[in-house]
């Protein structure tokens, strides 16, 4: 059975296990929060993205500490975003009556005035009726781990201290301590037309600014709605599924970090890719892997200053490991993501272990290059600029996949244990050499081509030969391997070989017959990672297929998977990284990056597809 | 230079200079440190915008043009005294930070145009938290990071006659 979408009931009851697709995100493209259907925000961290929670109850009910606002008693709940915007509107009924909980972070426009550092504003409307609602505030910082004082800051509302850090909670309503609970709670009732309004303010290492309420809060909610449908009128796609591509935009905006260009992959970790299971990571980190379709995304949409943010991120944060590069960087560019466990935590629905940081950034991903690389060269070809320096660390990557391709390496799965001859790395490593003498063909950097071409003529004859297995007909993950791989699909999408070339149509069909189930694409053959668990279909790898559809000229096939696909949205057009699908339910951290990306893309694909079959007709 | 003369009017400003850096240093490094969120140079700045970015900057230097001034007042205390040692100026230093917390930090809510009140509450102007008794609110290490900011800002100027002597 599939997600349901819409209308959610839920019983009354002090912990409801909520699916991973039952949550929305609202942010300030510095850090997100994910608020469920029942108005709970469950996750939560500052100062940005990858900082510890204050709010992490979807790791765990008990421990994790939530900010909920949810009608007592029984009640039907349905959401949606506030046009394009990130401001989300839940709707809650009940026998009494009805009201409307809208959530956002608000956007600092005014420079003149103070803001708090970080604030999320939570305003309940009434509709119709009388609705009661309970108000529970539980802060448990740094990952629920830190002794946290919760205290009573009189007309200020409430505080929760602890080391340099602060939260503020105000309210337009009367709140008290529950120490049995170890939270701020309150009942409330509301009545139609009527409005109250809840700041969650913070600070670190300064002094704490209190958001004001009232109309001041109206304001700012406004400001925020203004904000966004500006950022979003810049958005020039204009095919099919117009609606959904923006809400991708969004997303994708979302886990932007603005202030260094930084696009996360997601926004939470140990989100788990099978429930129960210990394939639990932290993605609150930026994959260079991903740059190059997540650079097509923004270049293809029209965001040119997200696209130029994000290269000036990739050459700065890069600066470190230069001529190499790492797996991954956090938002700022540091290198050192040391993973640990967090034991006190039961996990999300019991999947353990927790996980902080992420141990893949020591590994060596040959394909990173290529994403890099390929990424330039579509910032370059859309429009935008590269300067000389920019243009000298670039020649300096290319000479480091000289050096490197023929050797094993961890692949774009990450899979831990022996490297291996991956055909994927190879053909990124074909895509970063072949973007610079794209590059330096056009004039936009001077390089030794020669040398160059005859490195990458030489990777390419190794895919060619042992990259492709005769007998299967297909190409294979490994060299001289059997197995398949949906990555491999993106050969046709990154301009290896097109789509439409029988070997590509070949491995298509094979990955198809292998890797499809329920029309999703699993991202490679069970077992191929040596962990005991399953999981679920990949995202990403099903938008790849829709990709190769399109640019192979088989627009209706592509029109077709691509509305299946959607079918697995949540209820607010949110992907996470997999699904099962066997039955629909969103799988491991969410909302992800990725599958945004691949999504975004595979719609631009259908749209060029589409035109070019209307200019035939 | 006898105990009972005031320095030179060029030590003065050259000490009161050093005795603010030095206060400045602890101050600053506390709050970058997380000992505490409090900031003396954004709480000034404050005072007379609310761009922050323009009050940081006002606030510097405000704080340090003040830290200057001071430092005559204490030139006049030591003289009047007729003691000029390190402890003495430390002593002064911390009455002077005692006074600070106790005093003048729970008044700032009532005279500081920005600064909300636990009593009426946050409005569009008033944002800025209040640092309560000796600054707790901002951080429990608070007391300890000022006093000790203070102290040494009255060690360094007491201290300053007592090393020249030694050094004529």
């Amino acid at each position: 059975m599939l997600q349901v979408k819409g209308a959610v009931a839920h019983p009354q009851s002090q912990y409801v296990e909520m699916g991973i697709g039952d949550y929305a995100i609202i942010g300030d493209c510095r850090t997100a929060a994910l608020v469920s259907h029942e108005g709970s925000i469950d996750w939560f961290c500052l100062p940005h993205f990858s900082g510890p929670s204050v709010f992490a109850a979807i790791l765990d009910q008990e421990r994790g500490g939530r900010f909920r606002i949810r009608p007592k008693g029984p009640f039907r709940s349905t959401r949606r975003y506030c046009g394009p915007t990130a401001v989300l509107q839940t709707t809650f009924e009940t026998p009494t009556g009805s009201a409307r909980l809208i959530d956002a972070m608000p956007v600092v426009q005014d420079s003149d005035a103070l803001h708090p550092l970080r604030e999320v504003l939570r305003i309940i409307e009434g509709i119709e009726g009388e609705v009661c609602f309970e108000v529970h505030w539980s802060p448990r910082p740094n990952y629920a781990q830190a002794d946290a004082l919760i205290r009573s800051r009189g007309a200020l509302g409430w505080s929760c201290s602890w080391s340099d850090e602060i939260f503020f909670l105000r309210a337009e309503a009367p709140l008290n301590f529950s120490s049995q609970e170890g939270a701020v709670v309150g009942q409330i009732r509301i009545e139609s037309g009527q409005r109250i309004r809840f700041s969650f303010c913070y600070a670190k290492a300064d002094i704490a600014v209190v958001a004001s309420l009232g109309r001041e809060a109206d304001e700012r909610l406004q400001s925020t709605l203004s904000w966004w449908r500006s950022w979003s009128d810049q958005c020039v796609y204009a095919g099919p599924h117009r609606e959904t591509v923006m809400r991708s935009a969004i997303t994708l905006k979302l886990m932007t970090f603005v202030l260094s260009g930084a696009v996360l992959a997601a926004p939470t970790t140990s989100l788990p890719e099978w429930i129960g299971a210990e394939r639990n990571w932290d993605y609150r980190f930026c994959w260079v892997r991903d740059a190059a379709l997540t650079m097509s995304a923004f270049t293809g949409l029209g965001f040119r200053s997200e696209a130029r943010a994000f290269l000036e991120w990739l050459l700065h944060a890069t600066r470190l490991t230069w001529p190499e590069l790492q797996v991954m960087y956090d938002v700022y560019g540091r290198t050192s993501l040391r993973e640990r466990e967090l034991g006190h935590l039961g996990g999300y629905r019991g999947s353990r272990p927790v996980r902080i940081g992420n141990g893949a950034y020591r590994q060596v991903q040959l394909d990173v290059y290529g994403g890099l690389l390929f990424a330039v060269r579509n910032y370059v070809e859309k429009g935008g600029d590269l300067q000389d320096d920019e243009a000298r660390l670039l020649i300096g990557f290319a000479q480091t996949v000289c050096r490197q391709w023929r050797d094993p390496d961890s692949g774009i799965w990450e899979i831990r244990g022996r490297k291996r001859h991956y055909t994927f790395s190879k053909f990124m490593c074909w895509a970063a050499l072949d973007s610079l003498i794209k590059l330096n063909d056009r004039g936009s950097l001077l390089v030794g081509a020669e040398a160059l071409r005859r490195e990458r003529d030489e990777i390419e004859r190794v895919i060619e030969t042992r990259g492709f297995n005769e007998s299967l007909n297909s190409y294979v993950s490994e060299l001289d391997g059997e197995r398949l791989d949906a990555s491999l699909l993106l050969m046709g999408c990154l301009g290896y070989k097109d789509p439409a070339h029988p070997r590509m149509r070949a491995t298509f069909e094979r990955i198809q017959e292998r890797l499809g189930r329920n029309g999703l694409l699993y991202r490679y053959e069970e077992g191929n990672d040596h962990l005991p668990s399953r999981e679920g279909a990949f995202g990403i790898c099903s938008f790849w297929a829709i990709d190769n559809l399109a640019r192979r000229g088989d627009v209706d096939a592509a029109k077709k998977a691509f509305k299946h696909i959607l079918s697995f949205s949540n209820d607010v057009g949110l992907f996470a990284e997999e699904i099962d699908p066997e039955t629909g339910e969103a799988l491991g951290n969410f909302p992800q990056a990725f599958t945004h990306v691949g999504l975004i893309n595979a719609a631009m694909a259908l749209a060029r597809g589409t035109d070019s079959d209307s200019h035939l007709s | 230079m006898s105990a009972s003369t005031l320095p030179t009017i060029s030590s003065m400003i050259i000490w009161g200079f050093l005795a603010t850096l030095v206060m400045t240093i602890v101050m600053q490094g506390a709050q970058g440190l997380g000992l505490s969120r409090l900031s003396l140079p954004f709480l000034a700045g404050t005072f007379f915008t609310g761009n922050r970015r323009r009050a940081v900057v006002i606030g510097f230097m405000v704080y340090m043009l003040g830290g200057w001034l001071f430092a005559f007042l204490y030139f006049l205390f030591f003289t009047s005294l007729g003691v000029y040692t390190w402890w003495a100026g430390m002593a002064t230093g911390l009455l002077h930070g005692l006074f600070l917390l106790v005093g003048a930090m729970p008044l700032l809510p009532y005279i500081h145009p920005r600064m909300a009140s636990e009593y009426d509450g946050a409005s569009t102007i008033k944002q800025l938290e209040p640092p309560g008794f000796m600054g707790l609110n901002y951080g429990y290490r608070t007391p300890l990071t000022t006093l000790a900011a203070q102290a040494l800002y009255g060690a360094v100027l007491g201290g300053f006659p007592q090393l020249a002597a030694t050094l004529q």
